[in-house]
């Protein structure tokens, strides 16, 4: 690497501060620029402090997209080396699959259940329980407590919870005197269970997003509002809710990120059935192309991933999140 | 006043009508654990009416279930602690240090945050099973931690770069090196930015699924996570012993956010905002 302007910038970090009198010491030989140099340490931090984070990051993260990218081009079990190019076979047969359809479709409902329920009610119960008594912080602590539970256990617990001869289910519809559904195991049924599950995991998350939110809005906004004679209602709609617009788009966009990565809650609770109508994105990928050791098929599904990723972030910051990166 | 009291009952019954919904799931697990299938069959909420303690002391008794936590815990710990070093000390490079390509290293470093771990999944299992690493501990660990990476390099170089900047001139002219600033100014005074990162690995770590399932294959290094799908797979529908089962497993999460629930609250939102 580019030792001599790194050591340079690296004194004059220091010496620039201290003014005149020191620029003759600046004139050193390069020599004692290079003792101070090792005596400053700044060697052994360049040789010892980037370099695992580089190479860990390169092994891991970035090679392997670029790897995907290439893989994706081949009919590969794994084995051997990738011999057999197929053009963009995997690519076509990704996209016209009607399964793959169906998941990318479950992953907008993901998406758009959160929009419309799971973050509206988060809202509903951070603005009532967003002041700092002790009732509200055994309520906050009730509501996240699914978030932090693993997802393979939030889905077993629900699979308990549909299943139609034992849990919740059974009990309603026997209330009822009827026959209890298999919820899991019917088409239809089965995705708004799983939404349901999801609702259920992470609203949480979200409320404490809006607690955040609304604790940073200074009291006196809300007090003058208030002598100005303004009712509940008309503070939490013309004030509080305004000013929650950043959180709110914040919000929304974990959302996104989430419903792409969804995958764990899937595989516990209906492991993609009835027949493949309950796939994410990613779970897709995991049956179709990571349990059948299809290495190319399923590196075209993780590249038409990773696009519809970048692409949707992009769209998604520049629409919205612009105001972030002005302050 | 009269409509300050109506909200007061709205609010309560609204939060009491939320918390059961939330607890409920949970509540009825842990009390299943302790029902025969006859029971469960009939009475899903309430306590049992016969208590059956086998389903809980049989697995607790069992190798198999606290390997399977041994196991989540040396991925565990090994992972946060990595992730915590080699993030802060490049995070330490990136804030305090002048060097050539600096800003280029930076955004590469912050490349990972845009997309889902599956996108990488297949080539990185090559990888590992390149390395020789497959079935160890150590293929779940490593990208687990070059994932982690992104997020918490940003979180921890934004707190580091705003460290008084006097302390390190004053500490440079009594002739502390770097790797002494790093661990005697740095490190100490960030104990809030660490605890965050720190707070986010070990969720995201314990409860990772993906990765496991696709690195290991013994059942005797199965972290928890895979440990219950084959519980589940195995015993299928016989409830009694799975629910059971799930409890264990999900009984050091609950008891380690009870602890520290306000910094693991504050550590995951705020993480997440930041980063």
């Amino acid at each position: 690497m580019a030792l001599k302007p790194a050591l340079r910038h690296d004194l004059s970090d220091i010496t620039a501060e201290r003014g005149n009198e020191d620029d003759r010491r600046r004139k050193k030989s390069i020599w004692t620029q290079i003792q101070n140099f090792s005596h400053s340490g700044s060697l052994t931090a360049y040789l010892i402090f980037l370099p695992p984070a580089l190479l860990l990051f390169t092994l891991f993260v970035v090679l392997p997209v670029g790897e995907a990218a290439y893989y994706s081009f081949f009919n590969w079990n794994g084995y051997g080396s990738p011999q057999k190019w197929v053009n963009l076979d995997n690519f076509v047969r990704v996209l016209n699959d009607p399964i793959f359809h169906q998941s990318l479709i479950n992953n907008l409902l993901v998406i758009a259940v959160s929009a419309f329920i799971q973050v509206p009610a988060a809202m509903w119960l951070a603005l009532l329980i967003s002041d700092r008594s002790r009732s509200s912080v055994v309520f906050r602590a009730i509501f996240f407590l699914p978030y932090i539970l693993g997802e393979v256990v939030a889905g077993l617990i629900w699979r308990y919870m549909y299943d139609g001869n034992y849990g919740v289910v059974a009990v309603v519809f026997h209330w009822f005197g009827r026959e209890a559904p298999q919820v899991l195991g019917e088409r239809g049924w089965a995705m708004a269970a799983l939404l349901l599950v999801i609702v259920w995991k992470y609203f949480g998350f979200h409320m404490a997003l809006f607690i955040a939110g609304r604790q940073g809005i200074p009291d006196d906004v809300v007090e003058s509002a208030q002598i100005d004679g303004a009712h509940r209602w008309q503070i939490t709609r013309h004030i509080v809710l305004p000013m929650m617009r950043p959180v709110v788009i914040l919000s929304l966009f974990f959302s996104i990120l989430g419903s792409l990565q969804t995958f764990a809650i899937v595989a516990a609770l209906t492991d993609g059935g009835p027949s493949n109508s309950t796939h994410s994105a990613v779970s897709y990928l995991y049956t179709f192309g990571i349990k059948r050791m299809r290495v190319g098929f399923g590196s075209a599904v993780g590249v038409v991933l990773f696009i519809i990723c970048v692409l949707v972030m992009v769209f998604y910051k520049q629409l919205f999140m612009r105001e972030k990166e002005a302050r | 006043m009269k409509r300050e009291g109506l909200f007061l009952y709205y609010r309560w019954l609204l939060l009491f009508v939320a918390a059961g919904l939330c607890l409920l799931p949970l509540w009825a697990t842990v009390i299943g654990g302790f029902k025969s299938t006859g029971d469960l069959r009939t009475n899903p909420f309430g306590f049992p009416k016969e208590w059956i303690t086998e389903n809980y002391f049989s697995i607790a008794a069992s190798a198999r279930f606290w390997q399977m936590l041994w196991n989540s815990c040396i991925i565990t710990f090994f992972s946060v602690t990595f992730t915590l070093l080699v993030s802060s000390m490049a995070a330490f490079t990136l804030a305090h240090l002048r060097f050539a390509g600096k800003r280029w290293i930076g955004s590469y470093l912050s490349l990972g945050l845009t997309f889902p771990f599956a996108t990488a999944v297949l080539p990185v299992f090559i990888r590992v099973r390149d390395m020789g690493l497959l079935d160890s501990y150590w293929g779940v660990i490593l990208p687990q931690i070059a994932f982690n990476l992104g997020f918490s390099i940003v979180l921890l170089r934004g707190f580091f770069s705003e460290l008084p900047k006097e302390l390190f001139e004053a500490a440079y002219i009594d002739g502390c090196n770097y790797p002494r600033m790093f661990w005697q100014i740095t490190l100490p005074l960030s104990r809030p930015i660490l605890a965050t990162v720190g707070v986010l690995a070990l969720v995201d770590s314990w409860n990772n699924f993906l990765l496991p399932l696709v690195m290991i294959n013994r059942d005797e290094i199965y972290p928890w996570p895979l440990g219950v799908m084959q519980y589940q797979g195995q015993y299928g529908t016989d409830w009694g012993r799975v629910l059971a089962f799930v409890s264990l497993t999900m009984a050091p999460a609950i008891f380690f956010y009870l602890l520290a629930q306000k910094h693991i609250i504050a550590g995951l939102t705020s993480g997440a905002v930041k980063g």
